[in-house]
């Protein structure tokens, strides 16, 4: 086995004990942190599959950006019931959703014969990916931008103090 | 090199205990994190396509997953600021942010 197909088992360990984390834990603060460990690793796992550009993104957005609004909606909404009840009545139910799901999934992974793969993965030049990104997807790229400002200014009005229902 | 269906099995796991954390939990902000667990399961799963696969034609560039996964990221950057600022609002308003609470709506 050669070192990046070890990182990338032990990668995936973490990343799957991460996620398992956030359903699992009992404290939401600690869920928050298990959610930042399997984003992380999940930024490794894209290092491994060669596109560090998206491993760059994923660092700055998803560990820096949303880790932290989350950790911040967290303190803000504290409960103040006791005992913290997390699971509601649909648990044993949703599990078996879960589990019936990766076995669907799975079965067609591993029955598809998966044609035309290349023989050896090669890493992802920066210079394609940024050219394609403004020459074929320009236009869905200036709609992401003006996605981002409507979500900007639409969050700032919806938690805005204040309004008419007050 | 690290055979696909492995990469595939495990953007599959993922994506299962976030649909898990989704129908079990009942704090909203819970169910949010549950929501991106699953988003960069499917990531993960784009990135392993475009990098796997040979494109059929010429004209296909190869690194439209890489693309799609990068919209993928900004879609839900703009989801969860969004999604937190209806939370808030939510708190202010009932003092809570269970799901199986605000059924305001619900007929």
């Amino acid at each position: 086995m050669s070192p990046v197909e070890a990182f990338f088992y032990v990668l995936g360990v973490i990343s799957l004990v991460g996620a398992l984390g956030v359903v699992l834990s009992r404290n939401i603060v600690h869920a928050a942190l298990f959610l930042l460990l399997a984003l992380l690793t999940i930024a490794g796992l894209y290092i491994v599959l060669f596109s560090e550009f998206l491993a760059l993104v994923q660092v700055l957005i998803y560990g820096g950006a949303i880790i932290v609004v989350i950790l911040f909606a967290l303190m803000l909404t504290r409960t103040r019931e006791t005992p913290v009840r997390l699971n509601n009545n649909q648990r044993p139910l949703a599990l078996v959703a879960g589990i019936g799901a990766f076995a669907v999934l799975t079965a067609v992974i591993l029955v598809n014969k998966w044609p035309n793969t290349v023989e050896e993965i090669e890493p992802v030049p920066f210079r394609p990916v940024a050219e394609a990104l403004f020459t074929t997807w320009a236009v869905p790229f200036e709609v992401a931008s003006v996605l981002l400002l409507v979500a900007l200014i639409g969050a700032i009005v919806i938690a805005r103090p204040g309004g008419e229902e007050e | 090199m690290i055979p696909l269906e492995h990469v595939l099995i495990l953007s599959a796991a993922l994506f299962c205990i976030g649909l898990f954390g989704v129908l079990s939990k009942r704090n909203a902000v819970v169910i949010l994190m549950s929501i991106e667990l699953m988003l960069n399961a499917v990531n993960i799963n784009f990135i392993a396509f475009a990098v796997y696969f040979k494109p059929i034609d010429l004209a296909s560039s190869p690194y439209t997953g890489i693309i799609f996964a990068i919209f993928i990221i900004i879609v839900s950057a703009a989801e969860v600021g969004l999604a937190l600022a209806i939370v808030l609002r939510l708190y202010r308003n009932r003092a809570s942010v269970n799901v199986d609470e605000i059924n305001l709506m619900k007929w």
